[in-house]
C-alpha cells in the first residue's frame, strides 16, 4: 500500500509528572480512511487525539499532520494548518452564547472573506448536511438534546471543509438509534466530502460499522493495530480480551456488512 | 482540495462571456472572497444554454459548490439551460450533495432581533416574576425555619458549623484588614481638618461614631456579600447543574432545610461577630493614626470614644448585622436556586447575587439611618 499518509506519529512520548501516558508510540493515518483509537479508560485515547489535533504538545516525539511537523510550526503556520482540521469535542463544546447557526458560522466569519448572507447560507447547508432540522438552527445549545449537540458540533467542525476530522467519542451518551444515525452520518460525510477521520470511541457497534482501521492502546503502547476483523482474530491475549469480550462479540454479530 | 504550505493561494475568479462562465482558481471557503457575491449578481450575455466551465478550478469545497449550485439555479430561473464542462466525478457528487441539502434561499432567516419595547416588557415581567419568586422563597424558608425551631432534632449541625467556619472564621483576616484601613483613612482625613482648629481630641469622636454606627457594619456586610453570598450562589447553582438538588429531593431531604437554613443560621451569628471585630480593628486604625499623626495617646482616645459613642449607637451598629446577614443569605441562596442547567448560568447568577445583595444592604442601611434618626436614637 502506498497511500498518502495524513497523520504520521513517530516515537511519541507523553508523561504527566511521573505517569507515563504514551511510551514511544508510532502510527500512521492514511488519506480517506476512518481511523479509530480504542482502549480502556485512562489509556490515553483522548490525549493521543489531542496531540494529533495540535491541541496538546507531547513530551517528546514527532507528529506530522498533512505533511507538516505539527509542533515545529510558527504561530501563523499552525493557524493555517488548523484551518484544515476539524474537531468534534466529546461534549460538543458549542459556544453557549450563540445559536447553532451562529456557532457554525464562527470559523467562516473568522477565516473567510465571504459576505454575511452567504456565510449564513453556508452555515445552513452544513446544518442540513448533519441532518439537523432547519428550525434547530435558531436554538441555543442549552435547548438541544445530546444527539443534536453532537450534530451541531459536527456541523461546526466541517464548516471550513477540513481535510482531517477528529471525533472525540462521537456516539457516547446517545441512544442506540441516534448513535446508529450518527454512524451513518459520519460514513456519508466521509465519502461526500472526502474526509479523513480520526475517532476515539468506546462503542463496539460504531467500531464494526465505520472504522476502517483500529488501534488499541494500553499501558502506554500500541497493543494492536488493524481492521476490526484482524484484531478480532488476533492471538495476542490483551487484544483478545478487548475484542472478544461479550459486548464486542454481540456487536460483531449485530453488524451486517453491506 | 489545496494543501496547506503549497503557496498557490491565488484568488478565485470567474470569466463571463456569451453563454459561457469560466471558473478559475480555488473555489474554497477561504479562497472565494468576492466571487460568491459576483456569482449571485452577474448576468451572462446571450440567450442560449450557458456552459459553466470548471476545468480551470484548482480546488473546490462545499462553499464553492454552493456558489455553483446557486449560479445554476439562478440561470435556470432566468430560463437558461446550464451545462457543466470539465466536471469530475468527485465534483459532481459534491455538487449533488450540496444541491440536496442547500437551504431554500428565502428560508435563511437571520436571528430575530428584539425591539426595545419588547425588551422592556420582558424585563418587567421577568423582574416581577423574580420578585414573586423571592417572596415565596422567603416564605418557604420561614416555614422550614419554624419547623426546625419547634423540632430542633431536625437541625443540621454539621453544615451549620462548616458554614460558620467558612463564612465567619475564615473572613476574619480580610474583614479586619479592611476595617483597620478604613479607620486609618477616616482618622487621617478627618485629622487634617480637625488639626486646623486645634480640635485634635475630637478625632476619637469622629472615628468612633463613624465606625461603630455606620461603616463597620456596612463594610463587613459588603465584604461578606462578595465573599460568602457569591459562594452560596455558586455552591447551590453548581449543585443544581449537577442534579444534586434533585438527588436530595428524591431522598426526601428538603433542600431548603439542608442547604439554606444552616447558611442562614451561621451567617446571622457570624456577621454580628465579624462586625464587632471590624469595630475593634477600625478603632485600632484610628488609635494608630491619632497617636502617630495627631499626638493623641491611646488612653485618651479610648476614653473619648467611651464618652462620645452612646451604647445605643453601638447596639444599632451591631444590631443591623443580622438583618444584613438575612439579606445576603436570602439573595445568595435564591439566586443559586434560579440557576438553570448550564454552567454559564452559575456565573451569571453569582454576579446577579453579589450586585443585588450589596444594593439591598446599602438601601436597607439608608432606611435604618433615617428611621433611627427620626426616632432620636
Amino acid at each position: 500500500m502506498n497511500r498518502e499518509v495524513v497523520v504520521d506519529v513517530r516515537e511519541l512520548t507523553m508523561r504527566y509528572g511521573r505517569r507515563l501516558v504514551h511510551d514511544r508510540i508510532s502510527l500512521q493515518v492514511y488519506r480517506g480512511e476512518i481511523f479509530a483509537i480504542v482502549g480502556g479508560s485512562g489509556s490515553g485515547k483522548t490525549t493521543l487525539m489531542r496531540e494529533m489535533a495540535l491541541l496538546q504538545r507531547p513530551t517528546s516525539g514527532r507528529v506530522s499532520v498533512l505533511g507538516r511537523d505539527a509542533y515545529a510550526l510558527s504561530e501563523r503556520e499552525s493557524l493555517a494548518l488548523r484551518q484544515h482540521i476539524g474537531v468534534l469535542f466529546q461534549h460538543g463544546a458549542l459556544f453557549s452564547e450563540l445559536t447553532v447557526a451562529e456557532n457554525v458560522a464562527v470559523p467562516l466569519r473568522e477565516h473567510t472573506a465571504l459576505g454575511s448572507a452567504f456565510i449564513n447560507e453556508l452555515a445552513m447547508l452544513k446544518i442540513a448536511l448533519t441532518g439537523l432540522a432547519h428550525e434547530s438552527a435558531q436554538l441555543y445549545p442549552s435547548q438541544l438534546s445530546g444527539g443534536m449537540i453532537k450534530r451541531a458540533g459536527l456541523a461546526r467542525a466541517i464548516a471550513l471543509d477540513p481535510e482531517l476530522l477528529f471525533l472525540d467519542e462521537p456516539v457516547s451518551g446517545l441512544d442506540p438509534l441516534s448513535a446508529d444515525a450518527l454512524d451513518e452520518l459520519i460514513l456519508s460525510l466521509k465519502t461526500a466530502l472526502g474526509l479523513t477521520i480520526v475517532m476515539v470511541t468506546h462503542d463496539m457497534d460504531s467500531l464494526w460499522r465505520v472504522a476502517d482501521r483500529v488501534v488499541l492502546l494500553g499501558d502506554g503502547r500500541v497493543l494492536g493495530e488493524g481492521s476490526m476483523d484482524e484484531l478480532a482474530r488476533s492471538a495476542d491475549p490483551a487484544v483478545r480480551r478487548f475484542f472478544r469480550s461479550p459486548r464486542s462479540r454481540a456487536a460483531h454479530q449485530a453488524w451486517i456488512p453491506v | 482540495m489545496e494543501r496547506p504550505g503549497k503557496k498557490q493561494q491565488q484568488v478565485a475568479g470567474m470569466r463571463i462571456a456569451t453563454d459561457r462562465v469560466d471558473c478559475l482558481g480555488p473555489w474554497t471557503a477561504t479562497g472565494l472572497g468576492q466571487v460568491a457575491w459576483l456569482a449571485s449578481r452577474a448576468s451572462v450575455p446571450g440567450a442560449g444554454t450557458v456552459h459553466i466551465d470548471v476545468t480551470a478550478l484548482t480546488g473546490i469545497d462545499s462553499a464553492g459548490a454552493l456558489v455553483l449550485h446557486r449560479l445554476r439555479c439562478r440561470l435556470e430561473r432566468e430560463g437558461r439551460g446550464t451545462v457543466f464542462d470539465g466536471l469530475s466525478e468527485a465534483m459532481g457528487s459534491l455538487l449533488d450533495l450540496v444541491a440536496r441539502h442547500a437551504p431554500a434561499e428565502a428560508g435563511v432567516a437571520a436571528p430575530v432581533r428584539r425591539g426595545y419595547l419588547e425588551d422592556l416588557g420582558r424585563l418587567s415581567v421577568g423582574l416581577m416574576g423574580q420578585g414573586a419568586g423571592f417572596l415565596s422563597f422567603i416564605g418557604r424558608t420561614a416555614i422550614t425555619a419554624g419547623a426546625v425551631f419547634v423540632g430542633p432534632r431536625r437541625a443540621r449541625w454539621r453544615p451549620f458549623f462548616k458554614n460558620l467556619e467558612a463564612s465567619g472564621y475564615r473572613a476574619l483576616p480580610i474583614v479586619g484588614l479592611l476595617a483597620f484601613l478604613l479607620g486609618v483613612v477616616i482618622a487621617y482625613q478627618g485629622g487634617v481638618q480637625l488639626r486646623q482648629y486645634g480640635a485634635n481630641v475630637y478625632i476619637a469622636d469622629l472615628v468612633g461614631l463613624a465606625m461603630l454606627r455606620e461603616l463597620a457594619p456596612l463594610i463587613t456586610a459588603i465584604i461578606v456579600a462578595g465573599r460568602t453570598g457569591a459562594s452560596f450562589t455558586a455552591e447551590i447553582g453548581t449543585m443544581k447543574v449537577s442534579d444534586e438538588i434533585g438527588a436530595l429531593r428524591t431522598m426526601g431531604i428538603d433542600p431548603v432545610e439542608q442547604l439554606v437554613l444552616p447558611k442562614l443560621a451561621a451567617l446571622v451569628i457570624a456577621l454580628p461577630l465579624l462586625t464587632v471585630w471590624a469595630d475593634f480593628m477600625g478603632l485600632f486604625g484610628g488609635v494608630v493614626i491619632a497617636n502617630s499623626a495627631l499626638g493623641l495617646s491611646p488612653a485618651v482616645f479610648v476614653e473619648r470614644v467611651g464618652e462620645s459613642v452612646s451604647l445605643a449607637s453601638y447596639v444599632i451598629g451591631v444590631g443591623k448585622a443580622p438583618v444584613f446577614a438575612a439579606i445576603i443569605t436570602g439573595i445568595g441562596c435564591f439566586q443559586g436556586f434560579r440557576v438553570t442547567d448550564s454552567a454559564e448560568s452559575v456565573g451569571r447568577q453569582t454576579t446577579v447575587s453579589v450586585v443585588q445583595s450589596i444594593f439591598l444592604v446599602i438601601v436597607v442601611d439608608a432606611v435604618f439611618s433615617v428611621v433611627f434618626s427620626e426616632m432620636g436614637l
